[in-house]
C-alpha cells in the first residue's frame, strides 16, 4: 500500500504463509497507516465558525508558525481508530491472565455511571455547595474502603498504585520527621520479589533501599527481617499477598517486629483482590496500603491507565494525609484545602501530591462495583479468584514446575522455567506461542526471584469453560515443548497482527515520533 | 451475582479437581485467627437498577457545567468534546486492554501512543514527548526531578505565576527528596524579575504560560538567562488549547515542557482522571520519566511499535529509575489523540481563536462594570478581575443564582491577601447569553 508520499508504508505487509493481496489487507485485518500519513493539514473533523473580527490581547505572543498537525474528517477518524483497536487484545475478547495486574471484567454500568453529567461534568474548583453529591460519594467510598480494610483513615488523592506508594511513604516520612528521627531512619527494607515501583518510590524520596532476601518457600521470613531491623530502618515495604501469589504467613510477627523497632509497615496492596472480605489489612498491623482501584475494584486499565490508588492509613499516620482533606460539617461536606485550616483541625498534612482531589471518574466506577457486589459479592469474588488460580495450578502442575512446591496459591499461580530446561524453549517463546492460540500471555519474568517466571492470574471473571480451554491449550503447548516442537515456539507468534518486534533496534535508534518525509510546508501545497 | 460465572456445583467440582474440600483450604496461608468469620459490615449486593438509582441521586446533587453559565478554569477547562471521542475510548479493545507489554497483540494501543507523542511534541515545539503522566501537576513535579538529574543540581525556582497547587506538588516532592525550592510570591501582573534570581546552583526555573492568572509570558529572555547559568527552563501550561494560538514554549527556548492535557478530549471529572503532557529535547530523552513508545520493525520487516528505552523505568532499574510511575493515563491520551485528530491544525487554531475571542469579549464587558477591574495586559481564554469585595462571597452569591463564575484566588492562595481577586475562564461553550447573564448578575451582587 502506498501513502501519499508514494513510499510503501510497511514492507512485506501481507505476512508469512499467506496469499499476497494488492492492498496488503487480509480480509478483516486492515493495514492502517499513521494518522499523519493519511491526514491533511487543511482537514478538520469539527465544524467551528471563525469568530468575528476582534483585536487579540496576546501581548505579541501569537504563534508564528503553522501547527503542523494533519487532521481527519469524522468518518476517517472513526475508521482510523477502530482499525487500530482491532489490533489489540482485550479482556472483552479473551482471558487476560496477567499476574499482578488483575484483568477482571469491567462492568459497563460503571462506565455509564461515571459519565453522568453530575460526576463527569463538574469542575474541581467550582463552589463546594454545588458538588455535595460528589463529595458525598467520595465520603461513602472512603467508608467502604475503611470497612473492607479495617483501617481508620484513607487518603483518596493518589492517581495510581505507584502514586499511592509515594503518598503512603511520604506520610511515613512525615511521621518520622515529626518524631525527630529523619536523620537516622534513612533505610527502607524491600524484598527482592517486590514490584519495581516499591524500590523506585522509596528512592524517589531519599531513602536508601535495602533488599530482604526471599526464602526457598517464596515467603519473607521473620528472622531475616529481624536481622535487618535497627534504628536506621524507616519502614518495610511488603506486598501481601506477595508477588509469588502467596500470603505472607509471618506478616503479623513482621509487623510487630517492625513496630517494636520504631519503623513503619507499608503494604503494597496490589493483590488485595485475593482477600477482600476474607481478611483485613488493619488486623495484620499495616500502617499504610494503597489499593489499585483499577485492579481490585474493576476500573478499566484502558491500555495503561488511568488508575487510582487510594491509601488506607493507620491511626499513627492518618494525621499526615495530604491535602485536600474531606470533612463533614453542619453544612454538609467540605474540602479542607489549606495547611492552616488543616492544622487548626489537628491534622498535619505532609503537603500535596496532585492538583485536585483524586480520580473522581475512578471513584464512581469503583463505588458502582462495590454497591453491585455488596459484602457478599466481594467476598465471593475473592474466593472465586483464588479458586480459579488454583484450578489452573492443579490443571498444569504435572507438566509445569512450581518454584515453591505443590501447595495452594492465592489469586495467581506461579510457575518457573525449570520444566523447559533442555527443550530450547524459553518463557518468552512459550508466551508468544500462547498468542497464536488466542490467549494473552501471563506475566513473564516477574517476580525477579523466580527463574523464567510465569505468573498466571485468571481473576474471578473467567467461567469454568474458559479455564478448561485455557488449561487444555497450555497443556498442549507444554507437551509440544517437551516433545521438541520448538518451531511452534521460537517462530511464534505467527498469526498475530505482527511477528516479534525488534526491541533492540527500537532502543538503539529511538524513533519516538513521526517525522514528515517532506517538510510539511511543501507537502501542503 | 451477575459478574461471577460459576454455579455452586461448578465451584464444588473445581475444588474437587484441585483436591481440597472447602474454599478456606486454599486460604491456609492466612493466620487462622485473622480470617473474618462472615461478610464485613456492608450492604449486600444490588441490581443494576438499584445501583443506578443510588448513584443517579448522588449525581443529581451536583451542578454540571453544561447546565449553567460556566466560567470556571484555573487548571481545568470546560470544552466541547466531539461524541466520536467518547465512543472511541469505549471500544472494548482500548478500554479493556492493559499496558502494551505484548506488542504483537497491542499495536492498536502502541500506534496511538506514537501518534500521541508526535502530537504533543509538535504542539509544544519540542523534540520528544512521553506516553503521558497522571496530570499536569505531577508532570510538573517530575520535570523538576528530571532537571535535577540533568544538571546535577537541586535548586528549583518557581514563578509566582505557577498554579499554586502545582507549586505545592513541587514543594512537597522537594521537601521529601531533600531538594531546594525557591517559590516566588503570587505574581498577579506578571511583573516578577525571576532572571535576577538564577544563580550557578539553580537547576531549573519553572514558569507557567498562560500563567494561573491568565497572563501570557514571553519565555525567551528567561530561557537565555537559564542557559547562561547552566540551568533548565521548565515551561508549564494548564490550558492545552492555548497552544493553537500562542507561541509554543519550545519556540521560546524551553528545555522541558509539561502541561495538563485535559482540555483536549477529556471531561472535567471533578479533577481526574486527566492526562499529564511531558516533552523535552532529544538530548535529555534518557533522563525522562514515564513510558516511551518507539518505532521498529517485526521479524518480517513490517513497521511496528514497542515500548522502548525502558532501562529508565522502575520495572528494570528499580531504585535507580528515573521515576516510580507505572500505570499512567493511557485512555485519556487516546481521548486527547482522537480529539486532536478531529481538530487537526485548522480546527485547533480556530478553536483557540474562538476561545480567545470569547474571553476578549467578556473582559471588555466586565471592564465596564462598576467596581470591576481587569488586571491582565495579555491573556488567552482566562483572566483575573479585581472586585473590591471578597471574591469567594461573590462566587457563592452567583452560584445561588445558578451561575458558576470562576475561581476566587483565595481558594488557591488562602491568606495571601488576594481575597478580592477572581480568575475567570471563557471557552467556546459560553454564549452571548451566558456572558450577559454573568455581567447582569455581577452588577447585582457587587
Ligand atoms: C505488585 C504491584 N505493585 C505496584 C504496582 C503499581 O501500580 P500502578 O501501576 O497502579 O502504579 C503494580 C502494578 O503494576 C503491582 O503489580
Amino acid at each position: 500500500m502506498l501513502n501519499r508520499q508514494g513510499r510503501p508504508s510497511q514492507a512485506g505487509e501481507s505476512g508469512m504463509n499467506s496469499a499476497k493481496t494488492f492492498t496488503g489487507n487480509r480480509a478483516l485485518e486492515q493495514v492502517e497507516p499513521l494518522l499523519f500519513e493519511i491526514g491533511r493539514l487543511e482537514t478538520t473533523g469539527v465544524d467551528l465558525d471563525e469568530p468575528q473580527a476582534f483585536t487579540p490581547r496576546l501581548g505579541g505572543l501569537e504563534r508564528q508558525d503553522g501547527i503542523g498537525l494533519p487532521g481527519l474528517s469524522e468518518p476517517e477518524t472513526m475508521r482510523h481508530f477502530v482499525r487500530l483497536s482491532q489490533k489489540n487484545y482485550a479482556i472483552d475478547t479473551g482471558i487476560f491472565p496477567l499476574g499482578s495486574c488483575t484483568m477482571k471484567h469491567n462492568p459497563r454500568l460503571n462506565e455509564a455511571m461515571a459519565r453522568l453529567p453530575g460526576f463527569a461534568d463538574i469542575h474541581p474548583l467550582q463552589p463546594q455547595s454545588t458538588v455535595q453529591g460528589a463529595l458525598d460519594l467520595i465520603a461513602q467510598l472512603k467508608e467502604w474502603l475503611k470497612e473492607l480494610t479495617g483501617m481508620p483513615d484513607v487518603d483518596m488523592t493518589p492517581k495510581a498504585g505507584a502514586h499511592g506508594e509515594l503518598s503512603g511513604m511520604m506520610a511515613i516520612k512525615a511521621a518520622i520527621i515529626a518524631k525527630g528521627e529523619a536523620a537516622t531512619r534513612t533505610v527502607v527494607l524491600v524484598p527482592e520479589s517486590a514490584h519495581g515501583t516499591n524500590p523506585a518510590t522509596a528512592a524517589l524520596i531519599g531513602f536508601t533501599v535495602k533488599p530482604v532476601p526471599a526464602r526457598e518457600n517464596g515467603l519473607v521470613h521473620i528472622d531475616d527481617v529481624k536481622a535487618l531491623l535497627g534504628p536506621d530502618i524507616a519502614a518495610i515495604m511488603l506486598t501481601n499477598p506477595n508477588t509469588c501469589g502467596l500470603f505472607e504467613k509471618d506478616i503479623v510477627a513482621i509487623a510487630d517486629a517492625v513496630h517494636e523497632a520504631g519503623a513503619f509497615f507499608y503494604c503494597d496492596g496490589a493483590n488485595f483482590n485475593a482477600i477482600v472480605g476474607k481478611v483485613r489489612p488493619g488486623d495484620l498491623g499495616v500502617d499504610a496500603m494503597h489499593i489499585n482501584l483499577h485492579k481490585t475494584f474493576s476500573t478499566p486499565h484502558g491500555g495503561g491507565g488511568p488508575g487510582a490508588g487510594p491509601v488506607v492509613l493507620s491511626a499513627r499516620l492518618a494525621a499526615f494525609a495530604p491535602l485536600p482533606l474531606l470533612e463533614k460539617n453542619g453544612n454538609g461536606f467540605a474540602l479542607c484545602e489549606s495547611e492552616k485550616t488543616a492544622e487548626a483541625r489537628g491534622a498535619h498534612p505532609y503537603g500535596r501530591i496532585t492538583a485536585f482531589q483524586g480520580q473522581m471518574g475512578m471513584f464512581v466506577r469503583a463505588f458502582s462495583y462495590m454497591l453491585s457486589h455488596g459484602a457478599d459479592g466481594m467476598r465471593q469474588a475473592s474466593e472465586d479468584a483464588v479458586l480459579n488460580a488454583n484450578y489452573i495450578r492443579a490443571g498444569l502442575r504435572d507438566l509445569m514446575s512450581q518454584p515453591f512446591g505443590d501447595k495452594p496459591c492465592m489469586h495467581e499461580a506461579l510457575f518457573d522455567d525449570q520444566w523447559l530446561k533442555e527443550t530450547g524453549v524459553t518463557t518468552l517463546d512459550f508466551a508468544k506461542a500462547m498468542i497464536d492460540e488466542g490467549f494473552h500471555p501471563m506475566t513473564m519474568y516477574f517476580p525477579l526471584v523466580v527463574h523464567g517466571a510465569m505468573l498466571i492470574e485468571p481473576t474471578e471473571s473467567e467461567s469454568k469453560a474458559s479455564l478448561d480451554l485455557f488449561v487444555a491449550a497450555l497443556r498442549d503447548l507444554a507437551m509440544a515443548a517437551k516433545a521438541g516442537d520448538t518451531e511452534r515456539f521460537t517462530q511464534a507468534p505467527r498469526l498475530a497482527p505482527r511477528r516479534r518486534l525488534d526491541e533492540t533496534l527500537a532502543a538503539r535508534k529511538p524513533v519516538l515520533k513521526w517525522v514528515p518525509p517532506v517538510p510539511l510546508s511543501e507537502a501542503a501545497e | 451475582m451477575r459478574y461471577l460465572p460459576h454455579s455452586d456445583t461448578e465451584r464444588a467440582d473445581m475444588l474437587a479437581a484441585i483436591g481440597v474440600g472447602a474454599i478456606d483450604d486454599l486460604f491456609t496461608g492466612v493466620p487462622a485467627d485473622k480470617m473474618l468469620k462472615g461478610p464485613v459490615n456492608l450492604p449486600r449486593r444490588k441490581s443494576e437498577l438499584e445501583v443506578a438509582r443510588i448513584l443517579g441521586s448522588l449525581a443529581a446533587k451536583n451542578v454540571p457545567a453544561s447546565t449553567v453559565p460556566f466560567f470556571v478554569g484555573a487548571g481545568a477547562y470546560k470544552h466541547h468534546v466531539p461524541a466520536t471521542v467518547d465512543h472511541l475510548i469505549q471500544r472494548s479493545e482500548f478500554l479493556t486492554s492493559y499496558t502494551p507489554y505484548q506488542p504483537e497483540i497491542a499495536q492498536g494501543t502502541l500506534q496511538y501512543l506514537f501518534e500521541f507523542q508526535t502530537q504533543v511534541a509538535t504542539l509544544t515545539g519540542m523534540d520528544v514527548a512521553n506516553a503521558s503522566m497522571y496530570d499536569g501537576s505531577t508532570a510538573c513535579g517530575e520535570a523538576v526531578l528530571m532537571a535535577h538529574r540533568v544538571t546535577k543540581r537541586n535548586k528549583a525556582i518557581l514563578s509566582g505565576g505557577l498554579h499554586p497547587h502545582y507549586a505545592e506538588v513541587v514543594e512537597t516532592l522537594s521537601y521529601m527528596a531533600n531538594d531546594r525550592v525557591m517559590r516566588l510570591p503570587a505574581d498577579v501582573k506578571a511583573a516578577e524579575d525571576i532572571i535576577a534570581l538564577i544563580d550557578n546552583e539553580t537547576s531549573c526555573v519553572v514558569v507557567q504560560t498562560p500563567d494561573v492568572f491568565g497572563n501570557l509570558r514571553n519565555l525567551r529572555a528567561i530561557a537565555d538567562a537559564c542557559h547562561a547559568k547552566g540551568a533548565l527552563l521548565i515551561a508549564v501550561f494548564t490550558e492545552a488549547v492555548s497552544l493553537g494560538l500562542v507561541t509554543p514554549p519550545g519556540a521560546m527556548g524551553a528545555d522541558i515542557v509539561v502541561g495538563e492535557g485535559q482540555s483536549i478530549g477529556n471531561a472535567l471529572n471533578f479533577g481526574g482522571p486527566y492526562v499529564g503532557l511531558f516533552a523535552t529535547k532529544s538530548q535529555y530523552v534518557r533522563q525522562m520519566p514515564g513510558r516511551l513508545c518507539g518505532e521498529t520493525v517485526d521479524a518480517e520487516g513490517r513497521r511496528g511499535f514497542v515500548l522502548t528505552l525502558s532501562t529508565r523505568e522502575q520495572h528494570i532499574r528499580r531504585d535507580k529509575a528515573t521515576s516510580n510511575i507505572c500505570t499512567n493515563s493511557g485512555l485519556c491520551s487516546l481521548a486527547f489523540t482522537a480529539h486532536m485528530t478531529l481538530l487537526g491544525s485548522e480546527g485547533l487554531a480556530r478553536l483557540a481563536r474562538i476561545n480567545h475571542a470569547h474571553a476578549v469579549k467578556l473582559a471588555d464587558m466586565l471592564a465596564n462594570v462598576k467596581g470591576v477591574e481587569v488586571l491582565n495586559q495579555s491573556f488567552f481564554n482566562e483572566f483575573t478581575l479585581k472586585l473590591g469585595k471578597p471574591a469567594a462571597s461573590v462566587v457563592e452569591a452567583l452560584a445561588a443564582k445558578k451561575i458558576l463564575a470562576g475561581v476566587p484566588v483565595s481558594r488557591l492562595l488562602p491568606g495571601a491577601g488576594l481575597d478580592d481577586l477572581l480568575i475567570l475562564a471563557s471557552t467556546e461553550v459560553n454564549t452571548d447569553e451566558d456572558r450577559a447573564i454573568l455581567v447582569a448578575a455581577l452588577k447585582e451582587v457587587l
